[in-house]
């Protein structure tokens, strides 16, 4: 909501500056979004009398004028303007003016002769629309003096970002009362005066010219109407346009412009019909004809549904009720006779038919918040009036008012404790009521702790006693009302679970040196394609948006690798080739019907570039699959998630990672995860020119296993005995097999094993490997001797040839 | 024999002393002490020594023995010393081995000192899902179809009833669906609204609050959020509780912080205000709770929630939102 500080002042008294009263606006509940000096642009204008003007010498339609601008020397200016002539007094921009459509002014020459400055028309200035010559200033004005000081043009345009409950401060008269309820002490808004012209008893009284129908008096609570003859339609005065342009409406013609007008002043819209183009001269006002097709002021067509309030003609639709007046009822300049209508509209009608046919409107956006059934009469009286005075036209005695929908005061009673209890303040009731008087609200003081409380017909946001706690605590003062702090018994519960555990999962990729990254939850609809889901994969039960902002963010990720590829992306576009990003987020997976979909969280992570760039202890090495293995190994022990296996996944099973190279993570036995090297048609299709190693698991599973308990146990008092044993074995022997094998054998004596080396090539013979395993045993209870340790060896050794069909070397 | 041992002894007391690194001591100590050196080779010899003279002469051997030993020790002590004194050492400028360091996301962050802060005061977290119905997004935060307050959030719309949630707030009905007062809860979590701009992205963060018990007021949300901007940004700062309008709370209060910018004086962060919007907040209106079942008579609360792009924005200066879900890891390591 826009307003200028002049409109404001025409029905309020201020005792304050604009600081002020933005301030307090602001405190009131209003939030100023801005204050902008209007007519700063006339900086550098001046009033200048044509001292002479002559014919240019090299142009037909252009003057040579010699302009007195107040200074000693006159200057002389070149203009086009028809009624640039000797005597005239007129605005005139000198060099280093801007003027509004930004035009800087500079000395120059124009077809051979010099200039020195702009003489003005009313529309360069942006003070009205007239664009036919150079605006005419009183000729008593003295030249020199700068515009904006001749014309009184001193003016500020505030923005309001007004909140939806208080549609009565979509008019300039609303914003004055609440600028009156906090000064001190409150200062009452004086209305406009309305005088209604004598009505042409020659026309006879309105009923004799037309009538109005409301068919549906659920939607069209009160329709209101007044008739003016012998209108003519032209421009508005000066002092309209200027109102209208200093809220950023263009002025379209005095009728238009009335209308436009009223609606800011009083917070009620306006519409203007045609008479003669009212086929029948008759107004009904009714659901519209499922299908019906209407075009609106604005030169589009619309498509209309019965829910749909139309008013009409005898014969068709001429606006769509609350909206938007039709093309073919327009006021235009063969206009002559006026119906001028002021209405109120069912909010929730009005507002559903905005949205089913897109058009949001002055008008729609104030009766979909609710107007006021009681100001329809005098925004009526007070349109008609201008009508009748800037238009030229006379008065149709009577108006129509039919009034399906009365206003019924509301009373709400308040019981003055509990309105202190909530707000933790201790008013009385006629301290509250005093409050309540500053906006107009008419309280009873039934007893010291009841009040009877009836708002005003344009609160339509008061309804209850909470309601009314809030006009008294922003009367008081927020910041007035004692900060008190609540007994608070501590709590039990700690942290969620699943909070717990993404907090503990980030700490610990942090720790091993991964960034931790957030992508958007939306992704592009063929990243299932793109990631090679299987058919029948749950990752293909998309969730879809119905409005996406973009394609690029049009369903709900099922995964998190495409949004992790894609930051890969962007960071090797920027020459970050080596990265280290994990992410821990929701993953959306359909659900049948209208059933909320699954959730599952996920956690995933990428590695990619170098493992170590190059310095001066080594040339830099590219990172492989085992680089984010031993990241997960090492996050899972810093989490004391044991007992984690990596198997090989079948192929049929990768989507997006590539056979061969991807392992399935395991926990306990129970598939969490995997981890894997991209495959290359992934890459291909994120246009990834470098190898990326992938990992994802679910949250569900590791939040389980996550757990801040730790049991300490004794530290080994005996020395350790450490033996090796290398096998030579089939080139496809998983080495994990091997190692779990060892495990398998449950000595107690063995306190670990792990692979020392792994070798195939010279002096192996042709598809086989050799394996090197490090056994290291310990006893709790005594130093081991080699020929304990031999017997064990031995038999852990044998165990590996037979099991693995392997030889010694 | 005798006065020959002592000479040679002599000798190579003087040798050791003499040697002139690590090495030649080193030599010098297998060339006396070891097999074929002068001390063995003079034990051996003892057994032909007259009978009487035997003890004296092991005696003897035995000494030089440890004379050498200490000699020797003592002389790469000294060299050692030496050796270090005079070592120029390593360019301890070369760049070290790096081990590589991690960050945590900006949002992880601040949402951990938001949710840190809250429990300190006694709240709990919850977490309620993305995708969420239109009943706990609107209408059971008194939002009801057809309503102009659906127009304060543009929402992403899954089917007729099914949302993306718009805010934190629908963890409200669903939590006190489940729980009797007092309820006392934080939940943070993801966003969304159809809205992309140079100052909104699609997807954002939010924390929400509620706390209901009885007579909870006003004067107690003030206390409230008072405490959590003192903590969060510093003790000394400036705010105010200014009347603003959400359809679950009522009363309702933006809160404002004095710019941490300008300090007050106007830029562009405050838009010229002096004053930064941190948070929305207000009294649980009545319609929220009677649609949980609560009794209004019995009981009352205060909500609030703030979205934690801004006061991370504040926090650590980051100047595009954008920036958030970019993951770029220049940005992501300053953190």
């Amino acid at each position: 909501m826009k307003f200028s500080l002049s409109w404001l002042n025409e029905y309020i008294t201020l005792g304050m500056g604009v600081d002020r009263l933005a301030d307090g606006l602001t405190m009131a509940g209003l939030e100023v979004d801005s204050v902008t000096p209007l007519y700063d642009s006339l900086e550098g204008v001046v009033v200048a009398r044509i001292v002479e003007a002559k014919p240019h010498p090299n142009a037909d339609k252009l003057r040579l004028c010699q302009v007195d601008v107040g200074a000693e020397e006159r200057v002389g200016i070149v203009c086009g303007a028809p009624n640039a002539a000797e005597g005239l007094v007129v605005p005139c921009a000198l060099p280093g003016a801007v003027l509004p459509g930004g035009i800087k002014i500079k000395k120059g020459k124009i077809r051979g002769e010099k200039s020195g400055g702009m003489l003005c028309s009313a529309r360069e200035l942006q003070l009205a629309t007239d664009a036919s010559g150079l605006m005419e200033l009183a000729s008593d004005l003295v030249p020199g003096m700068p515009v904006k000081e001749a014309l009184a043009l001193k003016d500020s345009m505030v923005e309001i970002d007004l909140t939806p409950n208080r549609p009565d401060c979509l008019s300039v008269i609303g914003i004055a009362r609440e600028a009156g309820s906090f000064q001190e002490p409150p200062v009452k808004v004086s209305y406009p005066e309305v005088s209604l012209p004598a009505a042409d008893a020659s026309l006879g009284t309105i009923a004799d010219h037309t009538s109005v129908t409301i068919d549906d008096g659920d939607l069209c609570w009160r329709y209101a109407a007044r008739l003016v003859f012998d209108v003519t339609v032209g421009p508005s005065p000066a002092w309209l346009q200027r109102r209208l342009l200093s809220v950023g409406l263009a002025p379209i013609n005095n009728i238009v412009d009335i209308t436009n007008f009223v609606m800011l002043e009083t917070g009620q819209p306006m519409h203007a019909f045609d008479f003669d183009r009212l086929a029948e001269n008759r107004v009904v006002v009714k659901r519209a004809a499922e299908g019906e097709a209407f075009t609106t002021l604005d030169g589009k067509e619309h498509t209309l549904t019965s829910e749909m309030l139309m008013i009409c003609d005898g014969e068709k639709s001429v606006a769509i009720g609350g909206v938007m007046g039709g093309v073919n009822s327009e006021i235009g300049e063969g206009t002559t006779r006026v119906l001028l209508e002021s209405a109120c509209f069912n909010p929730t009608s009005v507002r559903k038919t905005s949205k089913l046919t897109g058009i949001h409107s002055d008008a729609s956006h104030r009766f979909e918040r609710g107007s006021d059934l009681e100001g329809v009469l005098f925004a009526l009286n007070r349109a008609t009036a201008l009508v009748a005075e800037l238009g030229g036209g006379a008065l149709v005695d009577g108006l129509i008012d039919e009034n399906p929908m009365p206003y019924a005061p509301r009373t709400i009673r308040v019981n003055v404790e509990s309105l202190n209890s909530r707000l933790g303040t201790s008013l009385g009731a006629v301290e509250m009521q005093e409050l309540l008087c500053r906006v107009e609200f008419a309280v009873d003081v039934l007893d010291e702790n009841t009040l009877d409380v009836v708002p005003p017909s344009y609160r339509v946001d008061v309804e209850r006693p909470e309601d009314l706690s809030e006009e008294i605590a922003r009367l008081w003062g927020y910041n007035n009302i004692e900060t008190s702090y609540a007994k608070v018994v501590a709590s039990n519960e700690s942290y969620p679970p699943a909070f717990s555990a993404r907090q503990a999962v980030r700490s610990a990729f942090v720790g091993i040196g991964f960034n931790e990254a957030v992508n958007y939850s939306f992704i592009r609809e063929d990243a299932v394609d793109r990631l090679r889901f299987a058919e029948g994969d749950p990752r293909r039960r998309l969730v879809t948006i119905v409005n996406p902002i973009s394609e690029e963010q049009k369903v709900m990720r099922t995964s998190l690798i495409a949004g992790l590829l894609a930051s890969a992306v962007r960071n090797i576009s920027v020459q970050e080739r080596s990265l280290h990003l994990f992410e821990v987020g929701a993953t959306f997976i359909a659900g049948e019907g209208e059933t909320l979909p699954e959730e599952p969280e996920m956690l995933a992570g990428l590695v990619t570039g170098d493992r170590r760039s190059a310095s001066w202890f080594g040339k830099e090495e590219p990172c492989d699959f085992y680089d984010l293995k031993g990241a997960l190994e090492g996050f899972f022990d810093s989490l004391h998630i044991f007992g984690v296996s990596f198997r090989p996944m079948v192929a049929e099973a990768c989507c997006y990672t590539r056979p061969g190279y991807t392992a399935e993570i395991l926990v306990d036995g129970e598939v969490i995860g995997l981890a894997g090297k991209v495959h290359g048609e992934v890459l291909k299709s994120f246009e990834l020119k470098q190898d990326v190693f992938v990992f994802e698991m679910a949250m569900g599973p590791l939040a389980a296993r996550i757990s801040g308990d730790r049991q300490a146990s004794s530290i080994p008092k005996f020395p350790s005995v450490t033996r090796d044993v290398t096998i030579i074995c089939d080139a496809s022997v998983c080495a994990g097999d091997a190692m779990a094998a060892i495990g398998d054998e449950k000595q107690a004596l063995i306190e670990g094993a792990w692979l020392l080396d792994h070798y195939a090539g010279e002096n192996i013979p042709e598809g086989k490997q050799s394996l090197t395993f490090r056994v290291v045993y310990r006893s709790a209870d005594k130093t081991l001797n080699d020929k304990a340790v031999n017997k064990i060896h031995t038999r852990i050794m044998e165990m590996l040839l037979k099991r693995f069909d392997a030889v010694l070397p | 024999m005798e006065n020959n041992i002592e000479q040679i002894y002599s000798e190579a007391l003087s040798a050791i002393e003499a040697a002139s690194d690590e090495k030649s001591v080193k030599t010098l100590s297998t060339l006396y002490l070891g097999r074929k050196g002068f001390v063995t080779q003079y034990l051996k010899n003892i057994s032909s020594l007259p009978e009487g003279d035997r003890p004296l002469a092991g005696k003897r051997a035995n000494e030089m023995k440890r004379g050498l030993d200490g000699a020797i020790a003592s002389r790469l002590a000294v060299l050692g010393a030496e050796a270090e004194a005079s070592d120029p050492g390593i360019d301890v400028t070369l760049p070290g081995r790096l081990s590589a360091s991690g960050s945590f996301h900006p949002i992880t962050r601040i949402t951990t000192e938001i949710c840190e802060i809250f429990t300190r005061l006694g709240f709990s977290v919850v977490e309620g899902p993305e995708v969420e119905s239109d009943y706990y997004n609107f209408e059971a935060l008194n939002i009801p179809k057809h309503h102009p307050a659906r127009d304060m959030q543009d929402t992403f719309y899954i089917s007729p009833e099914t949302v993306l949630r718009t805010h934190t707030s629908p963890t409200q009905p669903r939590v006190m669906e489940k729980s009797e007062p007092p309820v006392r809860i934080i939940a943070p979590g993801k966003v969304y609204r159809c809205d992309s701009d140079l100052t909104h992205t699609a997807m954002f963060h939010q924390v929400e609050g509620l706390y209901v018990d009885k007579k909870v007021s006003f004067g107690d949300l003030k206390g409230v959020l008072t405490s959590f901007i003192h903590q969060m940004f510093d003790p000394g700062i400036s705010l105010r509780f200014r009347p603003s309008f959400f359809p679950f709370t009522e009363p309702s209060a933006e809160v404002d912080i004095k710019c941490v910018i300008c300090r007050g004086k106007g830029c562009r962060v405050c838009s010229h205000t002096g004053w930064l919007e941190i948070l929305g907040s207000g009294m649980v209106h009545p319609a929220v709770l009677e649609n949980v079942g609560y009794d209004t008579e019995k009981v009352s609360g205060f909500a609030f929630g703030m979205g934690v792009e801004r006061i991370t924005m504040l926090k650590y200066g980051v100047d595009d939102i954008r920036k958030y879900f970019e993951n770029d890891i220049r940005f992501l390591r300053q953190f």
